[in-house]
């Protein structure tokens, strides 16, 4: 579907502020440093307690900073103290924490996964099923004895959005889309739409969280066996070697803004948020090439005359990924894309936060004027040489949903 | 934009509703549903889907006519939105069969893996492996099913759901707990006000009553324990109400242009007028003691449908019957509409086909449509002990006969989510 995002207007839609937490630190500089300045590297990875799954755990965080009260910070399980940690940073980046007025009547889009169990709850009762006497008996009375009343609450996908309500103040409306990817590429591909629209809202707070330190999760994606084993390397490599993801924890919040609303205010942006594109396929070989595509072809009006550089979402899942690099390499042939970055290599799999991370990155490169490291030995990552002016924000969802963003300096 | 001429009193685009579709307790379809509903008929009975031992609740809504074995809450779930999306989409004559032309918005419980599919992975693993889920893990990488994986996802239900029907663009999964059904009606009218496209199907679908589900309800003291006479257990707006009846069901709207809906020759069932929404930051489950987010909700979906006051005349209710919503839900509306409220009929069709969960908002705008479309009101039923803290006109125990051409109605849940919806007769 196309996004016309129009020309230089009021209702652009500005990214201004951006909260980013992951295995590789905390706030813009953090990740500027990382993934820009040093040597590329990830984070720190847990080989051990997921074993034989690699994950790269979050930084340790002062949750105090963001999440004030120990009471609301009980109330949540980890994935939400990430997002709402990360929601409270955003705010703040963009000189709104605290702004009742202005908070009253911001909207939020949260992408969510679900709530996390209590896996030793569930393995206790797995463990004694099989020797009760009447199994669903059994079941209810351990799960009615065991489950704490307040879990309840943090598997809800919507508390993730309750307790930003709760702790920051933002209290517009209030949507939470579920599931992987294309969750997160919606909820930006929405809040621009209704920026752009007019009428539908002025101050969007969009993101989401993932906490990669969970085995319930884990189960999940090894039904699939999309998880990769071994050490963690880059996802080109992975889709080589029979391909696999790894998770990361990631927590990430876009303040989205119409240009007219951040003026007002004396605000600038980071970069410009033009069209985004989402699509699906049932991913049969060639079907998301075929999306992506038309996401390009879409995009052609707007692009520069020098190639763009690109953040890919590859996720290290071989079929998708060897299929998704064909294609970046027939664009950079063409010249349409430049300089190529799978910023999963080091930051992980974080699902519904992956392309709000993508977009949040795209923005950090274009105010900072530079671009990423390549971390790619197989050659598809190439040095960057010119200032980048736009960036391409891509995910192709581990499964399914394909999604693109355009990315613009604002000076 | 759309390309007609039609627009609302800010200028947009208006929305019209051209096909509904509902399965609840008390069946499939809107015929059944509806002559149930009108004759005070409740669909709530005693949980046959699984054993009740220790369980303080033992009843429900639960739809269990549609599988001769107990299915995942997945499959229920979405087996369930097929129906409501099948009779909506033939009712509105759009598009070809599985080549719906709009959007899907799509109102999902969220997912978790069933306790019948834990088992078998564990009971397939290795029994040296200590730790449970990884020898959950090793036995789901050995089993290699596409099926379990993929029910496993959050976002399964709608995929497959727009795979089936041929909607357009990325399909939405969307969840705002027990406002989520009218949540998906938002998304689609926001949609075409835009202009990002002509048509929308709108669902909300819950088929999620299990035992683990029902316990998390019953400690968080939510349910009715009424086991006795699950016909009268649930109770809004009555002095012995004690929370609310899980239920199950579907509701699906195809939302239109209304332009675009006349072109094609479409009947117009109802207008979408206002949508409002507004959250409340004051607890996880509890609404703010002043009702300010729920008057405000209120106040902006009838200031977005630009009607006053007096225009309205029916209130679909939450209604879950707790003794908390029910208390705010009558506080809220009496701050808005003033004395005047208790001239506006407002029923709750939770008393009969119980709390659908994700799938109320969803199935309560179908049946708001058909109040208007009929003219009967169903009622509210197990009125027996009346609370006098509330003043409002519940259309007790008996439908009523009355003209409606406008209806506010209210979805609350969990997380501070509060949205309400204006459905009239005609665009103006």
């Amino acid at each position: 579907m196309s996004d016309n995002s129009g020309g230089n207007s009021a209702r652009d839609v500005w990214v201004t502020g951006i909260g980013l937490i992951s295995s590789l630190g905390e706030g813009l500089d953090a990740h500027w440093q990382a993934l820009a300045l040093d040597e590329p590297r990830v984070g720190s990875v847990d080989t051990e307690h997921f074993a034989p799954f690699p994950v790269l755990p979050m930084v340790p965080l002062q949750l105090d900073k963001q999440i004030p009260r120990k009471a609301d910070q009980r109330q949540m399980e980890p994935w939400q103290r990430l997002g709402t940690y990360a929601a409270g940073l955003a705010l703040a980046d963009a000189g709104l924490a605290g702004d009742l007025d202005r908070l009253a009547h911001m909207d939020m889009i949260v992408a969510a996964g679900g709530g996390e169990r209590d896996v030793v709850v569930d393995g206790q009762i797995l463990a004694g099923l099989g020797g009760a006497e009447n199994p669903d008996a059994f079941l209810n009375e351990r799960l009615a004895n065991d489950l704490r009343p307040t879990l309840f609450l943090a598997q809800l996908s919507n508390l993730l959005a309750g307790n930003i309500s709760i702790v920051h103040k933002v209290t517009g409306s209030s949507r939470t889309f579920m599931g992987e990817e294309l969750a997160g590429i919606s909820a930006v591909e929405i809040a621009a739409r209704r920026i752009r629209a007019g009428g539908q809202g002025e101050q969007f707070l969009v993101g989401a969280a993932y906490n990669a330190e969970r085995k319930d999760m884990l189960l999940s994606l090894a039904l699939g066996n999309t998880l990769w084993q071994g050490a963690v390397n880059s996802v080109w490599e992975r889709a080589n070697a029979g391909g696999g993801m790894v998770t990361g924890s990631l927590g990430v919040f876009l303040v989205l803004e119409s240009r007219e609303s951040a003026e007002a205010r004396g605000k600038s942006g980071y970069a410009r948020l033009g069209p985004v594109l989402s699509g699906r396929s049932r991913r049969e070989p060639g079907q998301a090439t075929a999306v992506a595509r038309g996401q390009i072809d879409a995009l052609r009006p707007e692009l520069g005359d020098k190639p763009v550089g690109l953040l890919s979402g590859a996720t290290g899942v071989a079929a998708a990924t060897l299929e998704e690099r064909s294609l970046l390499e027939a664009l950079v042939a063409e010249g349409t894309v430049g300089p190529i970055r799978a910023t999963q290599s080091l930051l992980g799999n974080s699902l519904e936060a992956a392309f709000p991370a993508q977009v949040a990155l795209a923005a950090l490169a274009l105010s900072r004027k530079g671009f990423y490291r390549p971390a790619d030995p197989t050659g598809l990552e190439l040095e960057a040489t010119d200032v980048p002016t736009q960036i391409l924000a891509t995910s192709w969802g581990f499964w399914r949903g394909e999604g693109m963003a355009l990315l613009e300096a604002i000076d | 934009m759309g390309k007609g001429k039609t627009r609302d009193h800010l200028g947009r685009p208006v929305v019209a509703v051209t096909g509904m579709g509902v399965v609840t307790s008390l069946g499939q379809g809107i015929d059944d549903n509806w002559s149930a509903l009108t004759s005070g008929k409740s669909g709530i009975h005693r949980i046959t889907r699984f054993p009740v031992d220790h369980l303080r609740t033992t009843i429900a809504g639960t739809v269990d006519f549609l599988f001769d074995e107990v299915p995942r809450s997945a499959v229920l779930t979405e087996k369930l939105a097929e129906l409501a999306a099948e009779e909506a989409i033939a009712r509105a004559r759009i598009g070809t069969p599985g080549d719906f032309p709009g959007m899907l918005f799509m109102a999902v419980p969220p997912v978790e893996l069933d306790w019948s599919v834990k088992r078998e992975l564990y009971e397939g693993g290795d029994t040296t492996t200590a730790d449970p889920y990884d020898r959950m893990i090793d036995s789901a990488m050995t089993l290699n099913s596409a099926d379990a994986y993929e029910y496993a996802l959050y976002a399964c239900v709608a995929e497959k759901t727009a795979d089936r029907f041929g909607t357009r663009g990325a399909p939405i999964s969307l969840s705002t707990a027990c406002a989520s059904g009218a949540t998906a009606i938002q998304l689609g009218v926001e949609a075409i006000r835009r202009g990002d496209t002509d048509a929308a199907l709108c669902i909300g679908t819950d088929g999620s009553v299990q035992a683990e589900s029902l316990i998390r309800f019953s400690l968080l003291s939510a349910l009715s324990t009424n086991n006795e006479d699950p016909a009268t257990a649930s109770r809004p707006f009555s002095k012995n109400r004690d929370g609310f009846v899980m239920a199950e069901g579907a509701g699906a709207l195809v939302l239109e242009d209304y332009d675009a809906a006349v072109a094609r020759g479409a009947e117009i069932l109802a207008v979408i007028r206002g949508v409002g929404e507004q959250a409340d930051d004051f607890h996880r489950t509890r609404s703010k003691p002043d009702g300010s987010p729920v008057i405000g909700a209120m106040r902006q979906a009838l200031g977005d449908a630009g009607i006053g006051l007096d225009e309205i005349n029916y209130i679909n209710a939450h209604g879950t019957s707790t003794p908390e919503n029910d208390k705010m839900e009558a506080l809220s509306l009496e701050a808005v509409f003033g004395e005047h409220v208790k001239s506006i009929p407002i029923s709750s069709n939770k008393s009969m086909i119980g709390h659908t969960l994700t799938a109320a908002g969803a199935i309560e705008a179908v049946f708001s449509i058909q109040t208007i479309r009929s003219g009967v009101i169903p009622p509210t039923i197990n009125q027996d002990v009346a609370d006098p803290s509330v003043t409002l006109d519940v259309v007790p125990n008996v439908a009523r006969e009355a003209p409606v051409s406008m209806v506010l109605s209210n979805s609350f849940g969990f997380g501070g989510q509060n949205a309400c919806l204006v459905i009239a007769a005609s665009p103006a």
